[in-house]
């Protein structure tokens, strides 16, 4: 694509997707880093590190580890089945897998709690075994495992739908069994795809509020997630110590970001799709 | 960070797979597969979306009625309903901008404008509400100045509608940038040299091109519009009756021991989560479609 | 019929949302309270813009706004525009009146430090109390679930915190150091912690979650007449705190809208006999002596110490316990 500029409005478009940028995100992003940087860097530093906030970064890091984890295996499988299995109702779990991107979150953190709490349906079984959920680590990781799951399916999904029957047949043609097809073949095509809904979900899992804060419980120390930290320094009046963690969060975000973007443009090489 | 939920057109019949020797696995693998991957889909996906409505409807039609007839959740209806279709169409206007400089141009620094744009998809909404709190609260910025022309922002509808605004704002663009860069721009050169000014070619060739991808992006950034909660709960102030969208009066009634009707209001919600769905599966049928007679034509 | 039913409320459904609104109101104010206000002031929002409307011939619509008191604070120091504030503890408005929105000495400025109403902290129980919780010690005891909300964002929560202290405190042998350890042991036993009172309460009452809630007075009546006293008991420590919830007019706010006059009558008019019995009614222990006594049977008699005498003030309260790195941070920091 070269400028010929045979095309008009560059400069009209471009200008104004900057001023509208520049207004609604980036300016109103810079006052979380012009406020935090009221504090010094020791108390900067003595902010972000204490053990509340530490232990909430362990939560909200570790249990979005393990979601997105959890949701790239089982989303792998559900990616395949749609995929590759004909069963009934295909098409209706089909577009349900999208129902976390459209359902409101506070919807889904009631429905979650509801349902997992010690008198719900679900929790009532579990409970009899001694496993509680809500109100402990385990229902924050629940949250984060609903609200992540379209996002490896919906990235594994199309990879797989593009990959050519034809290797697949040259590989059993060659003599390789089925796990062998699937594990050294497949596996790796879809590798970097798997590992990009992985980094999806872990973003938007990092972030979460709205699903959560109805399930964990917020106990200090134990079921406190970091998005919670800064509300709680917001309504402690303490706008320094909040923008502090905040401005943690977002460098964190940013960082995934990238990688993500990384990981996208590499996907789109390995199997020759655009993004 | 939006690519996860494009629409996507692939083919869709698993039957080749399923007859063909070297591409199926044995019926118990299969069947071991699809019931794995469906209880996790069934006990995480299909079972709180099943509760809302039964809670919702536990204590009966009327109650179920009542509780959004009330004046307060009409109010948060209200104010939803505002909020979506002022944010909307800005970050429509800005998507289709942003998407024809993206898609139709060369410039530097043309990928870190998309990472930019993706941003707010990846800041956490609590930090999204934030922000508009260190600008326009009393001790922010603009804060002072605007509450001494006594204009409110924070705690009233304008605040709501920004921080809408800023956890919407990459959908349409998101959509419609990978659309229009697979599209080229030969059709657009072609109709500028037959003598097309740039919004007649913008109009007649590019939107028609692009647009079931445009509907889909308008319609999840209206869902998402409609059900934020985290960086509305920010800054909304949360007076009854006034400032309470429809995910914060669900938060206030479930405070408050009216169990079925925050569940109530929650369904209404549900059902806009379903009928986006189902839009969009429409939106997949017709693109396919559309596909499939360009092909044959 | 129900189908007629149904049919109503769809078009009352639809109606409302093309014609809601409050075009109509002359004065609006704005009350910013806490979080178990909410069916105290909405009974008396109703009483007091039918007294207005009589006196003035205005109509007052009165909007409210409730959360942990501390979050609600922020939130008019942050611009919410906020004619009265009705907070639950003294120390929350002194943040707003520090932000310069109101003076200093607003609590000389009404009758009783500000306080139309007084409560107290109980223990609210699963019916026929079975860990049988009798008084502040059984708390600590191991493998008791309690329920209480954070102390950071919510004013009743520090109250509940302060009771227990003041409880160790009087024990024999008790000094600050025993206090301390026994709202740790305390705490340690706290499985739940949310934000405000009212979370609390849905997460003991509705979630089913702990065996004792540390609650305001009047919300553990509330609990137990909204969802019957076949399944709740109330337990009486045998100490506790005078909460003292004041209310303040933010003066900044009135003197821009113009509604000084009728955000005093409203908090004068908590004081009438009216008001008090508006506040009896809702569980609130009136001040007003005649209104008191008529109440008198529905609250328990035990002995309760003020912040003032017990703690020198909530400035010194806040900065001891409840500031980053106070007593609170400390007890859960091993």
């Amino acid at each position: 694509m070269s400028n010929r500029n045979a095309l008009p409005g560059f400069k009209l478009s471009l200008g104004y997707t900057l001023t509208w940028l520049s207004l609604i995100v980036l300016i109103p992003l810079a006052a979380v880093f012009i406020k935090s940087a009221e504090l010094t860097l020791d108390q900067f530093w003595y902010v972000v590190t204490t053990p509340r906030v530490v232990a909430s970064y362990k939560l909200t890091f570790g249990a979005s580890l393990a979601a997105a984890a959890i949701n790239a295996v089982f989303g792998l499988l559900l990616a395949w089945s749609l995929v590759r299995y004909t069963f009934p109702g295909k098409k209706i779990v089909d577009s349900l897998v999208d129902l976390p991107f459209a359902l409101p979150t506070a919807v889904a953190g009631i429905a979650l709690t509801a349902l997992w709490a010690g008198n719900g349906w679900i929790g009532s079984i579990v409970e009899s075994f001694g496993i509680k959920v809500a109100f402990t680590p385990l229902g924050v990781l629940l949250a984060l495992v609903f609200i992540g799951l379209p996002f490896v399916v919906r990235t594994v999904q199309p990879v797989l739908e593009d990959l050519q029957i034809e290797i697949e047949e040259a590989a059993a043609s060659l003599g390789a069994n089925r796990w062998q097809t699937i594990s050294k073949v497949i596996f790796p095509t879809l590798f970097p795809a798997l590992l990009t809904g992985f980094a999806l979900a872990f973003a938007r899992a990092v972030g979460e509020y709205g699903s959560v804060i109805f399930i964990a419980g917020n106990i200090p120390m134990v079921s406190e997630i970091t998005p919670l930290m800064i509300i709680t320094k917001l309504e402690q009046y303490d706008y320094r110590g909040a923008t502090a963690i905040a401005a943690v969060m977002l460098i964190v975000s940013f960082i995934l970001l990238i990688t993500i973007n990384s990981l996208q443009a590499w996907t789109a090489k390995r199997t020759g799709r655009s993004t | 960070m939006a690519a996860a939920i494009s629409l996507h057109l692939g083919p869709a019949h698993a039957e080749r797979y399923e007859s063909n020797p070297a591409t199926r696995e044995s019926n118990w693998v299969k069947w071991t597969v699809i019931g794995i991957s469906l209880s996790f889909f069934a006990l995480f996906l299909l079972l709180p979306l099943v509760v809302v409505f039964y809670e919702a409807l536990r204590k009966g039609w009327d109650a179920y009625l009542v509780a959004l007839v009330e004046p307060d959740a009409l109010s948060a209806i209200r104010l939803t309903l505002t909020a979506a279709i002022i944010a909307v169409p800005l970050n429509l206007a800005f998507g289709v901008a942003a998407a024809w400089a993206i898609a139709k141009f060369n410039f530097p620094g043309k990928s870190f404008l998309i990472t930019l744009i993706d941003l707010p998809f990846s800041v956490s909404p609590v930090v999204a509400g934030l922000i508009f709190v260190l600008v326009f609260g009393r001790t922010g910025w603009l804060g002072s100045w605007f509450i001494d022309n006594d204009m409110k922002v924070i705690f009233a509808v304008p605040g709501i509608v920004l921080a809408t605004i800023f956890v919407t704002f990459p959908f349409v663009a998101r959509e419609l940038i990978p659309l229009m860069e697979a599209q080229g721009r030969d059709e657009e050169e072609a109709s500028t040299v037959l003598g097309a000014s740039g919004w007649q070619t913008f109009w007649h060739v590019t939107i028609p091109n692009v647009k079931w991808g445009l509907l889909y992006g308008v319609i999840l950034c209206n869902a998402r519009a409609m059900g934020e909660f985290g960086a509305v709960s920010v800054v909304s102030g949360h007076i009854r009756g006034e400032t309470n969208t429809m995910p914060l009066h669900v938060e206030i009634v479930y405070s408050e021991y009216k169990f079925a009707a925050a569940f109530a209001v929650a369904s209404l919600l549900a059902i806009l989560a379903l009928l986006t769905l189902v839009i969009k599966s429409f939106i997949e049928w017709r693109a396919a479609q559309a596909a499939k007679e360009d092909s044959e034509a | 019929m129900q189908f007629n039913n149904t049919r109503r409320g769809l078009i009352a459904l639809a109606l409302g949302l093309a014609f809601g609104g409050n075009a109509f109101a002359d004065v609006n104010l704005l009350n910013v309270s806490y979080d178990p206000t909410r069916e105290l002031y909405q009974e008396y929002n109703a009483a007091f813009a039918k007294h207005w409307k009589a006196k003035t011939g205005e109509t007052v619509t009165i909007k409210a706004a409730h959360g942990g008191s501390g979050k609600q604070a922020r939130a008019v120091i942050d611009g919410l525009d906020a004619d009265v504030v009705t907070l639950a503890l003294g120390g929350d408005i002194d943040a707003v009146a520090n932000a310069g929105l109101l003076a200093k000495d607003w609590q000389k400025k009404l009758p009783l430090n500000a306080s139309p109403y007084t409560s107290t902290i109980v223990l609210l129980v699963r019916k026929g109390n079975p860990k049988g919780i009798k008084d502040w010690g059984d708390l600590v005891k191991p493998g008791i679930e309690v329920v209480t909300p954070n102390p950071k964002t919510s004013g009743g929560a520090r109250w509940n915190y302060l009771a227990a202290w003041a409880y160790a405190k009087q024990l024999p042998g008790g000094s600050d150091a025993t206090a301390k350890e026994f709202v740790k042991k305390l705490y340690g036993n706290v499985k739940v912690l949310d934000s405000g009172a009212r979370g609390s309460t849905t997460t003991f009452v509705e979630r089913g979650i702990g065996d004792v809630l540390i609650a305001w007075e009047n919300e553990a009546y509330l609990s137990v007449k909204e969802l019957g006293p076949d399944k709740f008991e109330i337990i009486t420590p045998s100490i506790s705190v005078l909460a003292e919830p004041p209310v303040a007019v933010v003066d900044k706010v009135v003197d821009k809208k113009g509604t000084r006059k009728v955000a005093t009558e409203y908090l004068n008019y908590l004081y009438t006999p009216e008001g008090q019995d508006i506040a009896g009614k809702n569980f609130y222990r009136p001040t007003d002596a005649k209104v008191a006594a008529k109440y008198a049977k529905q609250f328990a008699k035990l002995k309760l110490v003020t912040i003032d005498k017990e703690f020198g003030g909530w400035t010194k309260v806040q900065k001891d316990h409840f500031d980053d790195g106070g007593v609170f941070d400390q007890i859960y920091i091993k």
